[in-house]
């Protein structure tokens, strides 16, 4: 009866998207901003992103708006795909007149978007894509970006990692530009920290079709006393079944990317493996009174839990209302100077949107995958600042573009 | 309960070949399944079912609700079949409902069917159960490993490794054992002959399909003890079924089962070399055998015969003066749009114009040289690459940069081409795919060239072409000249050998077309011109990524062509405005953009089975028929309608209606007697 009622009301909802509702009159006093994400494309991430940031614009208004105006947030799908994701950014710039661009996922189209923002010198801010070439090699004026990036989650998982005896690492990476650059950085801070160490394995499935039994059982004709991780989504859930059932985690360290996230964690109920070291987000044990007051309000409206997508949605708006609020004026060169330095306070914590790059400092919690009561969850673990674990300014410099 | 024994130890090489060896099995297994049913299906009703992938999603994500009302060893197994029974009748349904329709349209017009129904079942599934990857239990008794020379080989594995062969039994009593079966065979060799002997073809399809749904659905629910069920389990599974099938030989479930095996066992093996091999393994072996074998393991080689795209009984003319003046308006109008339109409808402007080119050149190979090419987007995309490389690299200014484009992707074709006109039909189509992957894959893969999946940034246009307008006047200033180009190719002298190697390979022959070169020439050609989409592409969305040249760009490609009207010289364009403008603007309206998107697919299909350009031009024959009818009267009139209906059409017949319906100005010889051929069959 549930699941029936909860298929009504899907179809319903679906029903009531369709209906293209007539665009609402906007006050003069509106301020509009355009959001872009892949919400067709990859649905188990963006729509507990989407409920996020909708929460925030709902708190945001209810609280005087922008120094009194009202913050409109205009939102394309872009299907998963850069070309898509162009065309609604300039849908967005050019037909709604929005005063920036947010969101993206992957990591291409983030890049596609914050070159479109170059070109078209639009506000860009980013929340969730990792590539590091996002603020660094490919860096520009007009781009941000919220989510601690690929280096600095390597950077976290490294620290720990270093402290572990293992000396024999294999490594098992989806096969584009993400797994590639977190294997890559993981293998040189790791390498800097501990030269005693080799690396004897490395497997490249590609994305979405892992030959999980292959690929462990290659992996283990390497003999590695650890493991490191960057598969996630479906893949996971595979390689972790074939893994646990051929042993291949037995005995042995396992670092694992994202794991500890509440997307890809919870689907793997008890099949859970014990003990992995990983990032996270354990919205189950915070205490903080800033995250109490958000799973409150977020279990209020949604009746459901928090996946990391609705923080980094909900953190996003609230810095996009902060750098609306701090800039007199909505042309990209004030927002770009209000949104330099800026400090807010969000869910983990206060960050600040780094002038140098653009980075903000937001960090991740690291910590111990484990089972309880049939579930996934994460424990022992430690809010890590984002701001320890970039490399200096003067690296960073040779790195980003600087003109 | 799952037996841990504790860590491994030392792998021996011999106990890493067995344990490989076992994996390699298991998958093929899974493999064969969804294969062994495409197969089937394609045997018998020709149908290249597109849906397939989605029936096998389907399957698990009903296989997945089921298991958890039903529970124990019994409950299990149960909802495993269930689950598969339950989408087979889904498959019937669909089959009745929609496909029985369209069997008697075009060849290759049912994918566009399928593909809607493909689309519709991605957001229906995310509607009715959620975005959510979801995990279900494992098989009962089923869950641990066997020690077998010292390794784990998990229980399930074991299960699967017997299964498929059963499967394999069980099919060949099926179809040698059972009437039903006979038939079936008989039907896939002969399909007028079966129904001239009194059998009611239509339940026999039925049937096929229902079968072939079936092992489809069983293969996506035995996937629920090893893999997530998600939403893009069916995308994930129909290009490799594909291709299993290609590689045994299409209609043959033993050559899928062997396919099947070796594409399983080289990835197993593969990957110890050469980690990164699985991306585009099953392409390069599908590559391979194609070229050595062209119909795959167990196909038969295809006699030499007429089995063209297009089979249109209405000659193609070139546009007439009165025609070539309102095309001409219809120019000056879009050229004047700048002036009226803003600045986004401007950019979708150009969009829509550059996919008109892509279309366009993808319908001079199917169309006008009966060569389906699977594998298009290849051209767009190395198009958009030798533009970018040309800016970005060589520091190029934009105009030439959109030149290098064509020229790289001419290149491309040139290549690709070379291999690709031995082949015909779907072995053609899935020769050039597999190219495409080829080529998708280098993109990725070469870093440091390509930048791999994260593309090639800042190609953005020279002053002049920054803004909107200026982009559209650049963009139409390329597109109406290949366009044009395109057209006076179809009907020049070359066009119209390309048409008579469609027709009859052996006629053409005889009379002196060197069949390969001529087809090649067109493969290079049609290369060039999406290629030449592909540099304006690029620059239009200021990047360049692997994604330009994926899978579902060729298929979109494919979809408005056959959208337009596979019959038609203006199809595709009215196809890809359609298509595109349609696609666009739905994105930007809804989330499930898919789901009207298939809907919207599906309502031409059955409305225009014809295409749009074809059924409208139906519309228009029957009106001038009629309007002629009442004019004169008499045997040519007669001839008219009969040509129009389709009915019998001879040689004398062809030749009332090439005059009839030809604008004499414009009629030459060999015109007439390309018509004539069309008309002879």
């Amino acid at each position: 009866m549930r699941a029936l009622s909860k298929i009504l009301t899907r179809t319903c909802l679906a029903a009531a998207v369709l209906t293209l509702a007539a665009p609402n009159a906007l006050r003069a006093a509106d301020i509009k901003i355009g959001e872009i994400n892949s919400y067709s494309g990859l649905p188990a991430f963006t729509e507990p992103y989407r409920k996020g940031w909708q929460l925030a614009v709902e708190e945001i208004n209810a609280n005087g708006g922008i120094n009194g105006n009202k913050l409109v947030v205009i939102s394309k799908d872009d299907a998963g795909k850069p070309g898509e994701a162009v065309t609604a950014a300039n849908e967005l710039v050019s037909r709604e007149g929005v005063v920036m661009l947010t969101g993206a996922f992957f990591s291409h189209i983030g890049l596609a978007l914050s070159d479109f923002a170059a070109q078209k010198k639009v506000f860009y801010l980013a929340g969730e894509p990792l590539t590091d070439a996002m603020v660094w090699a490919k860096g520009n004026r007009y781009t941000f970006r919220l989510r601690p990036s690929n280096y600095m989650q390597a950077a976290m998982l490294a620290e720990e990692a270093a402290k572990l005896p293992a000396k024999r690492w294999a490594t098992i990476a989806p096969n584009y530009e993400y797994g590639q650059s977190a294997i890559a950085v993981f293998k040189e801070l790791l390498s800097k920290k501990r030269p005693d160490i080799e690396w004897v394995g490395e497997q490249w499935p590609p994305m979405g079709k892992i030959d999980a039994g292959a690929v462990v059982e290659a992996i283990a004709a390497t003999n590695p006393d650890a493991i490191v991780n960057v598969e996630f989504g479906p893949d996971l859930v595979k390689l972790v079944r074939e893994g646990n059932t051929r042993g291949l985690f037995k005995g042995k360290t396992v670092v694992s990317f994202l794991t500890g996230e509440p997307e890809y964690l919870d689907p793997l109920k008890s099949e859970t493996p014990e003990g992995w070291l990983t990032t996270g987000y354990p919205w189950y044990s915070l205490d903080t009174p800033a995250h109490a007051k958000f799973l409150k309000a977020y279990q209020a409206k949604y009746d459901d839990y928090p996946r990391l997508g609705s923080v980094v949605g909900y953190t996003l708006m609230y810095s996009v209302a902060a750098v609306l609020k701090k800039s007199e004026k909505t042309d990209a060169d004030s927002l770009i100077e209000a949104a330099e330095g800026l400090k807010v306070d969000t869910v983990f914590g206060p960050i600040t949107f780094r002038e140098i790059d653009h980075q903000s400092t937001l960090g991740a919690f690291v910590g111990k995958t484990a089972v309880k009561d049939g579930k996934g969850v994460m424990v022992d673990t430690s809010y890590r600042d984002g701001a320890n674990y970039l490399p200096s300014d003067a690296e960073v410099k040779t790195m980003r573009p600087q003109n | 309960m799952p037996i841990f024994l504790g860590p491994q130890s030392i792998v021996t090489p011999m106990q890493l070949v067995f344990v490989q060896f076992m994996t390699g099995l298991a998958s093929a297994a899974s493999l064969f399944l969804v294969a062994s049913g495409l197969s089937i299906i394609f045997g018998v009703t020709r149908i290249v079912n597109f849906a397939h992938g989605a029936f096998y999603m389907l399957g698990a994500y009903v296989a997945y609700t089921l298991t958890e009302q039903l529970s124990g060893a019994i409950g299990f197994w149960f909802a495993l079949l269930a689950a598969a029974v339950i989408v087979a009748a889904l498959g019937c349904l669909l089959e009745m409902v929609l496909l029985r329709r369209i069997y008697h349209a075009p060849e290759l017009f049912q994918l566009l069917a399928t593909f809607g129904v493909t689309l519709m079942v991605e957001d229906l599934v995310l509607l009715i159960w959620g975005p959510e990857d979801l995990v279900g239990p494992r098989a009962p008794g089923m869950s641990g490993a066997v020690v077998m020379f010292g390794k784990y080989i998990p229980t399930y594995d074991l299960f699967l490794i017997a299964l498929g062969p059963i499967v394999l039994v069980a099919l060949w009593l099926l179809f040698h054992r059972t009437r039903w079966g006979v038939l079936v065979r008989a039907a896939t060799h002969d399909r007028g002959m079966v129904a001239a002997l009194g059998i009611n073809q239509k339940w026999l399809f039925t049937g096929v399909f229902a079968l072939g749904v079936f092992l489809a659905a069983i293969g996506g629910a035995l996937q629920i003890p090893r893999d997530a069920v998600n939403h893009s389990m069916d995308l994930s599974i129909i290009v490799e079924a594909f291709v299993v099938v290609v590689i045994g030989g299409l209609g043959s479930t033993t050559g899928a089962f062997l396919a099947a095996i070796l594409v399983s066992e080289l990835n197993a093996f593969g990957i110890l070399v050469f980690p990164k091999i699985s991306l585009v393994l099953v392409f390069l072996v599908m590559a391979v055998v194609l070229v050595v074998r062209p119909w795959g393991f167990f196909g038969k080689p295809q006699p030499p015969q007429a089995t063209a795209v297009g089979n249109t009984v209405r000659p193609w003319r070139p546009l007439n003066r009165t025609e070539l003046t309102i095309a001409g308006g219809v120019v000056l109008v879009i050229a004047l749009l700048p002036f009226v339109l803003g600045n986004y409808a401007l950019t979708i402007g150009s969009e829509i114009l550059i996919f008109t080119l892509f279309a366009a050149s993808l319908h001079l190979l199917m169309t006008v040289g009966g060569l389906a090419s699977f594998g298009h987007a290849a051209y767009f995309g190395l198009g958009a690459y030798g533009a970018a490389f040309a800016a970005t690299a060589f520091g190029m200014p934009m105009v030439v940069a959109i030149l290098a484009g064509p020229v790289l992707a001419a290149f491309g074709a040139a290549i690709v081409g070379w291999f690709a006109v031995s082949l015909s039909g779907v072995y053609f189509a899935m020769l050039t795919l597999a190219f495409a992957q080829i080529v998708w894959s280098i993109a990725f893969q070469w870093v440091d060239v390509t930048g791999g999946d994260n593309g090639i940034l800042g190609i953005w246009p020279d002053a002049f072409a920054s803004s909107p307008s200026g982009f559209f006047w650049m963009t139409l200033a390329f597109a109406v000249p290949a366009l044009a180009l395109l057209q006076m190719v179809i009907f020049s002298p070359f066009g119209f050998a390309l048409r008579a190697t469609r027709d009859s390979e052996l006629r053409s022959e005889s009379i002196g077309i060197d069949r390969k070169r001529t087809q090649w020439v067109a493969f290079v050609v049609a290369g060039a011109v999406a290629g030449l989409g592909g540099a304006l592409f690029a620059f239009l969305k200021g990047s360049v990524f692997p994604d330009f040249m994926s899978i579902s760009v060729s298929i979109d490609g494919l979809v408005m062509v056959l959208l337009g009207g596979i019959e038609t010289v203006l199809g595709p364009i009215v196809g890809a405005i359609v298509f595109k403008a349609l696609s666009i603007w739905l994105i930007s309206q809804t989330d499930y953009s898919k789901l009207v998107l298939g809907l919207a697919i599906i309502a031409m299909v059955v409305a225009f089975p014809k295409g749009i350009v074809g059924t409208l031009a139906d519309w228009r024959a029957k009106f001038d028929a009629r309007r002629a009818r009442k004019l004169a009267g008499g045997v040519a009139t007669a001839a008219v309608a009969a040509t129009v209906l389709g009915g019998v059409v001879g040689t004398a017949t062809g030749t009332l209606t090439d005059a009839a319906a030809t604008d004499t100005s414009h009629r030459n010889v060999a015109h007439r007697n390309a018509s004539h051929q069309e008309i002879d069959r």
